[in-house]
């Protein structure tokens, strides 16, 4: 499809524009309006390129697989967390398109954040595997039917867009609350049985930044595309540091 | 928040949970036509059952309801540190005071 | 301007239990010193009854019962999710609680004289 000659066109058709509001600059930045033609099939992906490639080169967002499988091009549409690509124009309600980056996160330019704090909270959530100082030679046997390997696996297709992140209300209130992603992460690493870092990791998402400050909003798993639900891992978290705690008491 | 204060605050949830059920339902069918301060005091006067049940009542009231506040308050007002550990320990403090003293008013009087 | 992210179930459900706990806060230490002054004499806590018998101090009476009975049955529903590992994400479990609320308001003000 040929995009300019299609814009082109379309001009000629006011009645079949749409009014896209996009954010531009950083935090200081503001509204800049852009009249869309619509397009059967049509994503908000396809209107934000459409508006780069043929009427603003100097707007700045991101995107990659463009089929629902990365994550990258997740922004607020309309002030709800979506992947674009996965966002039906048709399925918008009526009215023009409202265009943010993602809550909770430093604007780089127009629509794309800096993911670097993100990624900071899932390391400082010990979201990672830890061996031990003696890993065992061979494989481990993991039956995936078993209660903790179900449960970790409820949890762990998730592929970092942040949406959950932008969403949650309380990392809005609590900057150094680690948020629903790193936590859900901490959670499935607390149910792999080969993990030895458990103990470490139980403290590292306990207190005012870990999953005691979650106050159930669900606003995560509401928003989650991966259908995730970091909400009933947060609480996993709880009753996990809970136990520890008490045993500590006794 | 650490877990210990986590603890202590979901576990006085249970607590409060059946205080609040009894009193709940004392309260509405006492008020069946009325309440005098005669019939409120008639009732509790030098009955054991109720100071029990309205310390136990006070004292996890007074544990539950500043936890929940310190959120509140870091979360919406913005206050951090010290200060509000210890602002937090007062309204404990104002609570356990205003509340024993409360729960054995109506036992003497 | 509510944003349209907020219009869900799990969102009212906490801003009821924390207005209603703030509510609830404010009001308990007013109510520990109401009952307090039958430490004087059953007169001075019946005339401080009777000052609390005009129409508006009874609508903050329901209101604070309705609070209370708010405050913990959405306080339940997170001890449920917390505890009992309960996957609740649904309107109708958080519509049930504020009817509940509701209702032991209604109780209350039925009872009254």
């Amino acid at each position: 499809m040929n995009l300019r000659a299609s814009a082109e066109n379309a001009g000629s058709h006011p009645a079949d524009a749409m009014t896209v509001k996009v954010w531009r600059g950083d935090r200081a930045g503001e509204f800049q309006s852009f009249a869309v033609p619509r397009r059967e099939n049509q994503t908000v992906l396809d209107v934000v390129t459409e508006i780069q490639r043929t009427q603003d080169a100097t707007l700045s967002y991101r995107f990659a697989c463009r089929v629902g499988m990365c994550g990258s091009c997740a922004m607020n549409v309309n002030g709800r967390p979506r992947w674009t690509c996965r966002t039906r124009v048709d399925q918008l309600e009526a009215g023009p398109i409202k265009l943010e980056p993602l809550r909770n996160l430093p604007i780089v330019k127009d629509l794309a954040v800096d993911m670097a704090p993100f990624f900071d909270k899932w390391r400082r959530a010990h979201g990672y595997f830890e061996p031990g100082e003696h890993p065992p030679e061979d494989f481990a046997i993991v039956a995936p039917d078993s209660a903790e390997r179900q449960t970790a696996d409820a949890g762990i297709e998730c592929i970092n867009c942040g949406i959950c992140h932008s969403a949650c209300d309380v990392v809005s209130w609590n900057e150094e609350y680690l948020g629903p992603a790193a936590l859900n992460r901490a959670w499935t690493l607390v149910n792999d049985v080969r993990d030895r870092g458990q103990d470490e990791r139980l403290a590292a998402v306990s207190g005012d930044t870990g999953c005691h400050s979650c106050h159930s909003h669900m606003s995560c798993t509401e928003f989650c595309p991966k259908a995730l639900s970091p909400t009933f891992s947060i609480a996993g978290l709880k009753r996990a540091t809970s136990a520890r705690a008490w045993k500590r008491l006794r | 928040m650490t877990p210990v204060l986590y603890l202590a605050q979901r576990g006085t949830a249970f607590v409060l949970a059946f205080a609040v059920t009894i009193h709940l339902v004392t309260i509405i069918y006492a008020i069946r036509g009325g309440l005098t301060a005669g019939e409120i005091l008639a009732r509790t006067h030098g009955n054991r059952w109720f100071l029990g049940f309205y310390l136990v009542f006070v004292i996890a009231a007074a544990i539950h309801a500043p936890i929940g506040l310190r959120s509140v308050l870091r979360e919406w007002a913005k206050w951090r540190g010290r200060s509000l550990d210890l602002a937090m320990l007062a309204v404990s403090a104002l609570l356990l005071v205003l509340g024993v003293r409360a729960a054995f008013a109506v036992y003497l009087a | 301007m509510i944003r349209t992210s907020h219009l869900k179930p799990g969102f009212l459900a906490a801003m009821l239990h924390r207005l209603s706990g703030i509510a609830l806060a404010i009001f308990l230490p007013m109510h520990f010193i109401a009952l307090g002054t039958a430490l004087g004499s059953a007169d001075s806590f019946q005339s401080f009854l009777g000052v609390t018998h005009n129409a508006f101090v009874r609508i903050a009476e329901w209101g604070l019962v309705t609070a209370l009975g708010m405050h913990m049955a959405l306080g339940v529903r997170v001890l449920a999710i917390e505890f009992f590992a309960v996957r609740e994400r649904s309107a109708i479990v958080v519509s049930g609680c504020v009817a509940c609320s509701l209702t032991v308001g209604l109780l209350f003000l039925l009872n009254g004289t």
